[in-house]
């Protein structure tokens, strides 16, 4: 009987530690996800659009999850450091040269790429800040 | 009874005055001012108020072509300040600007003239690009390039928006994000942030209002 009710309460604890990391993880995505909005208000929407539709052939959309996914490690750089390369977005070629925002610390970009990510018919999930430093560390 | 009729009556009244005074609805003039002494086709004396007008000029358009204020004389038209590697405020501007020229695309009594504050980068061949970029074909918006005195004294004296290098600024220039609405006699009617949506949405009502003030 004993060991039941200690099995059965380990069993539990456990259960709970496992909620409780989803809840925090989810706590971090809203913090990301209304810290990383005020971000891109301030920093991308001029270009980008508020819902990120882009500007003309000049910016891109930001609604090609295709490539957002498949430059999932690239986007904190590309943010940080702009870019100065012809890409492929939604089947159109963009040339432009997007500028770089030095200023942004890492955990901006983490919030910012977040919430992009995650917005505009994005649902590409959670990236916790010491994922985006080390992609921000292997910046090409 | 009575105090039904006179209810209606007042309610009637009511309609009628608002309704007047929408019709007679003018748009301000900006800029200085003066009084002059004229003489009308009668030969008879008055005075009458004149008002800051933008002076004659000549520019290159995005097609390289010499154009003056003879492509916008008898118009209505949109001015602003821009340049085009700037990333802070003319992106949005413009963005706002496009839904007025969308709107008004047809009306051949409406254009747009915008005039790039950066003589050293923004030749008309990459004034050109931008405007398609953007999604502009033809010369219904005018993308001009001047010297940067003739632009900059345009801008500050005539269409009364700051203009002005600075290097300290993230892409070199500091400007101001009006779109000048100009009357067909070349007058300052009006001044809205094209940063700002609703400011960008009453430009486009006000510009109805600015052509049918030349229908009477």
């Amino acid at each position: 009987m004993r060991k039941y009710v200690i099995n059965s309460s380990l069993l539990l604890s456990v259960i709970a530690v496992i909620i409780s990391c989803q809840n925090q993880e989810t706590i971090d995505l809203h913090n990301y996800m209304s810290n990383g909005k005020d971000i891109y208000k301030a920093k991308c929407q001029n270009c980008h659009g508020e819902n990120g539709e882009g500007l003309g052939q000049l910016a891109p959309p930001l609604t090609d999850s295709v490539f957002l996914k498949t430059n999932r490690d690239r986007l904190a750089c590309i943010i940080k450091n702009g870019a100065n390369e012809s890409f492929i977005i939604n089947g159109k070629e963009y040339k432009e040269k997007m500028p770089a925002f030095p200023e942004l610390a890492d955990i901006d970009v983490a919030q910012v790429m977040v919430y992009i990510t995650n917005s505009f018919g994005n649902k590409q999930g959670f990236v916790p800040y010491a994922q985006v430093s080390k992609n921000l560390q292997n910046c090409k | 009874m009575n105090k039904i009729i006179s209810s209606v009556a007042i309610c009637l009244l009511s309609i009628t005055i608002l309704s007047s005074c929408q019709q007679d609805k003018k748009l301000p003039f900006y800029g200085e001012r003066h009084a002059e002494t004229v003489k009308d086709a009668a030969g008879v004396e008055k005075i009458d108020t004149v008002y800051q007008t933008i002076p004659n000029w000549s520019f290159l358009n995005q097609d390289s072509v010499v154009t003056t204020n003879k492509a916008t004389d008898g118009k209505v038209y949109v001015a602003d300040f821009f340049f085009t590697s700037c990333t802070t405020i003319c992106p949005t501007m413009h963005r706002n600007l496009m839904t007025v020229y969308k709107e008004f695309n047809t009306n051949p009594d409406v254009m747009f003239v915008s005039h790039t504050i950066d003589f050293k980068y923004d030749r008309p061949y990459v004034l050109k690009k931008y405007a398609q970029k953007l999604g502009v074909d033809g010369s219904k918006w005018l993308f001009l390039y001047g010297s940067k005195d003739s632009v900059y004294t345009l801008a500050e004296k005539n269409y009364l928006v700051a203009v002005g290098e600075d290097s300290t600024a993230k892409d070199g220039y500091i400007h101001q994000g009006y779109l000048v609405l100009i009357d067909k006699d070349r007058r300052i009617r009006g001044a809205y942030d094209g940063t700002k949506e609703d400011q960008v949405e009453q430009l486009r009502k006000d510009i109805p209002v600015l052509l049918a003030e030349y229908k009477k």
